[in-house]
């Protein structure tokens, strides 16, 4: 008999799923009650994940097909608390568009078991039936906002281009089963060799599948269109939660059936990760509209962290999971500011609206300073030490080429980011916005601004908990 | 363990700028701001003195060394001082109080996130001088890059924005390279402790790409020709307190960078790139005197003045003569405390006249005659007139250069004579002459904290210029240990 224990969240959050559902159905205006059941859902999902899983080294379960190690209990857990988070600071957003309803939190429960399903996959098929779970949640969530027009093609945008995707990861995934005979991936890894150039194929395709997922250069075409178009709170959740998800099933497939074809991947991978650097960089300069720019700038991120990915060492893929943790905390305080751009019933997303916000929004304009320059990479904010840990780990591996373009495309990106801080700090100023936010949105704004200024006090902890992940 | 001094000199000015923080912001003149902010800095210059009388002269050892651990296994949080860094820590804690006093007339709106910045600004700075780890000292040279940002970009002047953008821009470049570097010798030689790795030496086959990657960000940073540009922009356009910040301290930070790393933990290839940094220093201080000779624009003649005066400090460096890295050090206090003055002294005619056109002045000697003396004090400074010291940093260079390659000397002399031509010449065109204009019949002379910051400033450049044993003591067994490792780096090579 399996131990049940270890796939209790996903048991018990499938079953929240369902419950919710039926409640909405019989029971009207019950928005209320299902956003706080979602998130009372959610928490003891986390908690569950903390207890029955985070001691576990490694375990397998269902034929091999589900693994649960520490890599996947801490990727779980930063993603509920990702989607816990995002669920709280929407509810203000949601009323506003009057779009609060019950499927909004179904949806977002609906998609984290997506992830942790693929978080925690060892076989094609299960990785591959969670992609399709997060997929399409993600599309009616893109398409949220129905009514407004940007919304609607945002989903559509992403449903047709990310259906193209999972066809290319399919063809990919097929191949791969060809020449392997399994679906499972310790059996794929020890049946494959590198002189079987079909597979290689095989290779490119999965990868590309993933590089769309996680919008890496040159499979980022969807990335800006869907995040303008999407409601702000539904671009929070594309720019954190899925990509944790992505970056885990990346490292699984590349350092567990692929690691014996390292030399196939490998330049892939750097080549994915320069690209995305400097286009990141470089594309973001013209942006004018604020939730693009951030589509632009993830893309830069998402660069850095495939350049951990790139080394193939645990040390690169240590860094790379303490990238997007990071990450994820400055993204949420860069949303939690945007969330606060309102002025009568009316969001502002424009760069240009942050104008001389300095003069009348002190506080926040503080906090954004302290974000952007953190996402720019300046010491001694936390988007410091994320950048460090990477380029560490990969000039250990004496990859000076790709340190040099990197440290260079953060030159470039810190322009952008400077930009913005000019226009807060040096310009004119427009029309106060108003201050009377939800209590969760100073709260996630305090509490990330506060870990990103002091991060460097107490570096160690993230760094202890993320080095028990030894996948190689 | 004993008190931590160092530590505390860097936590006590962000401990005011919090304390700061939360005070309530007014409009117009915050003068409660502005005595927390003063009684900070006071106080931390009250601890480095006392850090100075208490320091051990006859050791080149690192002293009041705090070491933590920072980062499990790879990085401590290391600083300790010897002979070379305590002086310029002594000449931060020094003129932070004087910047704060003189904002009474230059910085109108915001005072307090002025003084905020300010504070900070002094914090990295001194960490900059402390730190014995690389990272540790990556971390503060680069954090400095947020509020020097800030001060130009808020309260300077109608280019502001492009001069921030630019130093901000120019500085990060450059330093990228570094922290390239860094990571590196933490992969070759397994530390980046700066004591650790005097001892291990690096191997001499890496030390070119290294010394390179860190020349990159200290040359933006002195700045050396062709890579000064930067410096001008951002003097023009920061406010005075900004600029005096900027010329006094921040330069100094790549000198005793040059001294530190390059020569400390380089030597090979210091040896190698001593022809590239004569020719580029050389450059600066001919080239870059003939720029200021045409300058129209007072505070853009002293930041050319600025390029050429680091021109003397880094070939002083290079050397590896005693006198001449002696000479660079003392060059650099001095250069501190004159140009500091230099930037207040024409702060004080902009802040009355709003210009700083050299041709809007003229004839101004009777009608504000205590600002002509002192400036006349500080112009003759800069020039290195015997008697200020000005005089002992440039010969003490000299005398290095002479020793050690006699054609670079003759020319570096030669600016010299260029220095002593600007600084005149600006002195008569702005002093002297017909009275130009009706409106300067309005100015009136020093006031109280003018005085006070003028007087601060001439007394140690006189002081040092007649006596300057005090400076030369402290830094001379750090200098002659620094040139024997060198020396023994080589000859084991």
């Amino acid at each position: 008999m399996e131990n049940l224990n270890l796939v209790l969240p996903e048991i018990f959050i499938s079953l929240s799923i369902m419950f919710l559902l039926v409640l909405g159905v019989f029971k009207k205006n019950s928005s209320k009650i299902t956003f706080n059941l979602s998130l009372f859902a959610i928490l003891i999902t986390g908690i569950i994940t903390i207890n029955e899983t985070f001691s576990v080294s490694r375990e397998t379960l269902f034929n091999e097909s589900v693994v649960i190690d520490t890599m996947s209990s801490l990727m779980k857990i930063i993603t509920l608390i990702g989607g816990f988070l995002v669920l709280v600071i929407s509810s203000s957003y949601l009323k506003i568009f009057k779009i609060y309803n019950i499927e909004y939190p179904v949806l977002i429960l609906s998609s984290i078991l997506g992830m942790m399903v693929m978080i925690s996959s060892n076989d094609l098929i299960v990785f591959y039936m969670g992609l399709e779970l997060q997929s399409l949640a993600l599309y009616v969530l893109a398409t949220y906002n129905r009514d407004q027009l940007k919304s609607s093609e945002a989903g559509l945008k992403y449903f047709v281009l990310s259906a193209l995707s999972s066809g290319l990861l399919l063809y990919g995934c097929s191949l791969v089963y060809g020449f392997s005979g399994s679906t499972n991936f310790d059996i794929i890894s020890n049946q494959l060799n590198s002189n079987e150039y079909v597979l290689t194929f095989g290779i490119v395709f999965i990868l590309v599948g993933l590089a769309f997922k996680i919008s890496a250069v040159p499979f980022h075409m969807w990335a800006p269109d869907v995040y303008e178009g999407s409601p702000t709170t539904v671009t929070l959740f594309f720019t954190m939660v899925p990509k944790i998800a992505a970056l885990t099933v990346f490292i699984r497939f590349l350092y567990v059936p692929f690691l014996n074809l390292i030399d196939q991947w490998q330049m892939i991978i750097i080549f994915l990760s320069i690209a995305s650097m400097v286009f990141g960089a470089v594309a973001a300069i013209g942006q004018t509209n604020i939730k693009r720019l951030i589509a632009y700038s993830s893309i830069g991120h998402i660069g850095y962290t495939l350049a951990g990915l790139a080394t193939a060492s645990n040390e690169g893929i240590q860094s790379s999971i303490i990238y997007i943790s990071i990450y994820v905390v400055m993204n949420l305080a860069l949303f939690s500011c945007l969330l606060m751009l309102r002025r009568k019933d009316q969001y502002y997303e424009d760069i240009e609206d942050l104008s001389g916000l300095s003069k009348n929004h002190p506080l926040l304009s503080l906090c954004m300073l302290v974000i952007l320059f953190s996402l720019a990479g300046i010491p001694p904010l936390a988007g410091f030490f994320a950048k460090f840990y990477v380029f560490k780990a990969v000039l250990e591996q004496s990859m000076f080429f790709l340190a040099i373009v990197g440290l260079l495309s953060t030159v470039v990106a810190a322009f952008y980011y400077l930009r913005i801080i000019k226009i807060i700090y040096f310009d004119k100023e427009k029309d106060k916005y108003d201050t009377d936010h939800s209590l969760w949105l100073k709260f996630s704004l305090t509490v990330s601004t506060i870990l990103i200024l002091l991060y460097f006090i107490f570096p160690s902890q993230l760094i202890e908990v993320v080095s028990r992940i030894n996948i190689i | 363990m004993n008190f931590p001094i160092l530590s505390s000199l860097i936590l006590l000015p962000t401990v005011g700028a919090l304390f700061l923080f939360f005070t309530k912001d007014k409009e117009g003149n915050n003068s409660t701001a502005k005595y927390v902010a003063l009684f900070t800095t006071i106080v931390n210059f009250l601890i480095s003195i006392y850090l100075w009388i208490s320091f051990d002269q006859t050791t080149s050892n690192f002293q009041f060394v705090e070491d933590r651990t920072w980062i499990e296994g790879f990085i401590n949080y290391k600083v300790g001082v010897d002979g070379i860094s305590i002086l310029f820590i002594i000449l931060t804690t020094f003129i932070t109080p004087l910047c704060i006093i003189s904002v009474n007339n230059s910085v109108k709106n915001r005072l307090r996130d002025f003084l905020i910045a300010i504070l900070i600004m002094e914090s990295f700075m001194i960490g900059v001088f402390c730190a014995l780890d690389l990272v540790v000292f990556y971390l503060f040279f680069e954090a400095g890059l947020i509020p020097m940002f800030l001060i130009i970009g808020i309260w300077g002047g109608p280019k502001r924005v492009y001069s921030a953008f630019k130093f901000f821009l120019y500085t990060l470049l450059g330093s990228v390279l570094m922290l390239v570097a860094i990571i590196s010798i933490y992969w070759i030689a397994g530390t980046t402790d700066v004591a650790q790795l005097y001892e291990l030496g690096i191997d001499s086959k890496y030390q070119n790409l290294l010394w390179l990657a860190f020349f990159s960000s200290f040359a933006v940073k002195t700045p050396m020709w062709p890579v000064h540009t930067w410096l001008p922009d951002a003097h023009v356009e920061a406010p005075t307190a900004g600029s005096v910040l900027l010329a006094a301290i921040l330069l100094k930070m790549a000198g005793y960078g040059f001294i530190r790393f390059s020569l400390g933990l380089f030597p090979v290839a210091s040896e190698v790139f001593t022809p590239l940094i004569y020719t580029l220093s050389v450059i600066a201080i001919i080239f870059t005197s003939f720029i200021a000779l045409m300058q129209e624009d007072m505070k853009k003649l002293i930041a050319y003045s600025s390029v050429a005066h680091m021109g003397f400090v880094t070939l002083g460096i290079f050397t590896l003569q005693q006198q001449g890295i002696e000479g660079s050090i003392i060059q650099m206090i001095s250069h501190g405390l004159v140009s500091a003055a230099l930037f207040l002294c024409v702060g004080i005619v902009y802040d009355r006249m709003h210009s700083r056109m050299i041709n809007s002045y003229g004839g101004i000697v009777t009608i504000i005659p205590k600002y002509s003396i002192l400036f006349m004090l500080f112009t003759l400074a800069a020039l290195g007139l015997p008697g200020t010291s000005g005089f002992i940093g440039e010969f003490l260079i000299l005398m290095g250069a002479f020793k050690d390659n006699f054609l670079v000397a003759v020319i570096a002399s030669l600016g010299v004579i260029l220095g002593a031509a600007y600084m005149l010449w600006l002195y008569k065109r702005v002093v002297f002459g017909k009275l130009v204009n009706e409106d300067l019949k309005k100015m009136f002379d020093l006031n109280r904290s003018e005085y006070l910051i003028l007087s601060c400033l001439a007394v140690p450049t006189l002081f040092f210029g007649f006596y300057p044993d005090p400076l030369i003591n402290t830094i001379e067994v750090s200098v002659t240990d620094l040139i024997n490792m060198h020396h023994t780096n080589i000859a084991s090579k």
